[in-house]
């Protein structure tokens, strides 16, 4: 159990770090792309991506960096990426909405909200394909606002039709840029229904809790493996930051402070760091620190792509 | 040379295509119907089993996602709409995703993904069955668009096709797929960005493609006969568009004429006649013409329908104008009462509907 709490424990910390501090450096104007920050909401790409294999896969929305990072994705590569570089995990091209690492099982994200659930389901489809079998599962990260989208709807069906080895996530922090959840979904929508009503098991749990997320994923990662099917799973959870930038947004009041700070107080780090008193975690912080700070060393040293890379294409 | 319709060569194509790649799959809504996509993917499943030949919910715009996301795991699919229309559903997966895929990902990952769009034509289909809508995906960087005219370019061009490692766009026009042509019985392919000389001339290039170059090519012994030494283009791919075929026709005849299978604004020809103004417009020794169909959505009555598609007079009058040459009544009479149909919106004389 302490070996599971301190592996949760480093991907949240990891997390919090680098989000941190592409925050604390976006205002020296270097990382010249829209940044989607997780800060707050780390416990569902941790939980969830611990309970993974090297060799599953994920795919995840604009915001994205979490899971990233939780599946262990290069961070080198990633921060480049922000700073436009061509050591950049898209080569400069992408930017933050475009992580990917083929290694990692990281085989896309894009800031088109709903767009990579087909695609997830296509990647699926490979696996349960007659060729070249490697088993192995997709998970689809993606946010309450995806659900919003027919292509959801349409992905979930097609996924239950054809038993593909799917875990569907949804991190439900209750805005869709600032739009609040009461002026977009009926308060008697119930989207655990609406998923087991196309005949897909569906459970829900604390998403700030990361053992909580981790026990209901490799609950659901092992069903997916056994039998063959999708399920879906749905976290609650809440984004401290603006929805794109670095800056806190509280000025804005489309949300009462008091909420903020309900939801602040849940913080996923603090939680699991508890479960940790009687160890001695500054070792591990101390090596997390040290491979960020090279991470972004890194990508400041970094070069641009030179223009004769464009002939590249088309 | 076996002679077989132009449908059965696109399920000759996809056959021997699976039989000899076991990554290739086919998937859409009717695929494993009856009917099998106006016979193009009929009974394939009884050879290659239901999961390569995979039937569809109706859900358009998620089965183009699911399609690109197996495409970028290595499988290599064929993703079909029984009308070009259905695949406007999906427009965000075709320009967002498959277009952008390879760049998105540095150059290091590919979306080999084939989307057959079926353009309809007459027979009462009206304005969401009948359009030419070739422009809006040659408009996009990252994709191919191919528009073959005839059964051998069909066969040839899905080979082309299915072989890149990027998604294409490959246009059917629902009046071709009955027509016969030679069609080897191996495979081969077609590059994708040829065009082809169909027929040589000196007088006046005429570029075409798809549907529109078979009404151009029902006029080719009117034009002869009336002296007009014609060189006809087949442009078969729309992106990458074959300019140097086109230049060099236009070099020798100075006089371009453009029959367009769509609307002329922002289109295929529009493109075509800028490309030529720019690069030689001091050779031309007549302004360029284009001919599309008129820009209004396609009426389903035939009695409307007639006056919105093209049609052989307004051809033949360009053809004049350009050239000079006065096409005589009597050659025009034989031939049109010959080879034409009075009705617009059907494609053969004992056609009985619906499609």
């Amino acid at each position: 159990m302490k070996i599971l709490h301190k592996n949760l424990f480093k991907k949240i910390y990891k997390i919090r770090k680098i989000e941190t501090k592409i925050s604390d450096l976006y205002n020296e104007q270097e990382m010249r792309c829209p940044v989607h920050l997780s800060i707050g909401q780390e416990a569902i790409a941790a939980g969830v991506c611990q309970a993974l294999r090297k060799e599953d896969k994920v795919l995840s929305s604009h915001r994205s960096h979490a899971h990233y990072i939780a599946k262990g994705g290069n961070i080198r590569s990633m921060i480049a990426e922000l700073y436009g570089k061509e050591t950049g995990c898209a080569k400069g091209l992408g930017g933050s909405m475009h992580l990917q690492d083929k290694k990692a099982g990281v085989v896309a994200a894009v800031p088109i909200v709903g767009s990579t659930i087909a695609i997830g389901v296509g990647v699926a489809l490979k696996a349960a394909s007659n060729i070249n079998r490697k088993k192995f599962i997709t998970v689809i990260f993606f946010g309450e606002g995806a659900t919003e989208e027919g292509i959801f709807h349409e992905s979930i069906n097609f996924a239950v039709v054809n038993n593909l080895p799917v875990l569907f996530v949804c991190e439900n922090n209750l805005f869709s840029v600032y739009t609040p959840l009461k002026d977009r979904q009926s308060n008697k929508r119930n989207i655990i229904n609406i998923v087991k009503n196309n005949g897909m098991p569906a459970f829900s749990a604390d998403g700030n809790d990361v053992t909580k997320v981790y026990a209901l994923a490799k609950k659901s990662i092992n069903l997916i493996r056994k039998y063959n099917r999708p399920v879906f799973l749905e976290f609650k959870t809440y984004r401290w930051l603006e929805h794109c930038g670095p800056n806190w947004d509280d000025d804005l009041g489309y949300r009462k402070k008091s909420e903020l700070n309900r939801w602040i107080k849940k913080c996923p780090l603090k939680k699991i760091e508890k479960k940790l008193t009687k160890n001695n975690l500054t070792t591990i912080k101390n090596k997390i620190d040290d491979e960020v700070a090279d991470a972004f060393n890194f990508a400041k040293k970094s070069n641009f792509p030179k223009k004769s890379f464009l002939k590249k294409f088309y | 040379m076996p002679q077989i319709k132009y449908f059965q060569a696109i399920k000759e194509a996809q056959t021997q295509l699976m039989y000899k790649d076991k990554r290739v799959m086919i998937m859409g809504l009717g695929v494993n119907d009856p009917k099998g996509i106006f016979g193009t993917t009929k009974n394939l499943n009884k050879i290659f089993g239901n999961k390569r030949i995979l039937e569809t919910p109706t859900s358009e715009n998620a089965v183009t996602g699911i399609a690109i996301g197996a495409a970028i795991q290595g499988l290599r699919p064929i993703l079909t709409h029984q009308r070009v229309e259905f695949s406007l559903l999906s427009i965000e997966q075709i320009i967002n995703q498959a277009a952008k895929w390879y760049f998105m990902s540095g150059g290091e990952s590919n979306t080999p993904i084939v989307i057959r769009l079926i353009i309809g034509k007459g027979w009462g289909q009206g304005p969401q069955h009948s359009q030419s809508l070739e422009t809006l995906f040659s408009h996009i960087p990252g994709l191919k668009v191919v528009s073959p005219s005839n059964a051998h370019d069909a066969k040839g061009l899905l080979v082309s096709a299915v072989k890149d490692n990027g998604p294409v766009i490959f246009f059917e026009h629902r009046w071709l797929h009955n027509i016969y042509g030679e069609v080897p019985k191996k495979l081969y392919s077609i590059p994708i960005g040829k065009a082809k000389v169909v027929q040589n001339g000196k007088d006046i290039t005429i570029v075409s493609f798809s549907e529109a170059l078979i009404q151009v090519l029902r006029l080719k012994k009117i034009l002869s006969e009336c002296g007009i030494s014609a060189e006809i283009i087949d442009l078969r791919s729309l992106r990458p568009l074959d300019k140097s075929s086109i230049f060099r026709s236009v070099k020798k005849t100075k006089k371009i004429l453009v029959v367009d299978n769509g609307w002329k604004s922002y289109g295929i020809s529009a493109e075509i006649v800028s490309l030529v103004s720019e690069k030689l417009l001091s050779i031309l020794k007549e302004k360029p013409i284009r001919l599309g169909i008129r820009e209004i959505p396609i009426p389903s009555t035939r009695a409307l329908a007639k006056n919105c598609y093209l049609n052989s007079e307004s051809i033949l009058k360009a053809v004049s104008k350009l050239t000079k040459i006065k096409i005589k009544n009597k050659i025009k009479k034989k031939y049109l009462n010959q080879l034409l149909l009075k009705e617009t919106d059907i494609p053969y004389k004992d056609f009985q509907g619906p499609f």
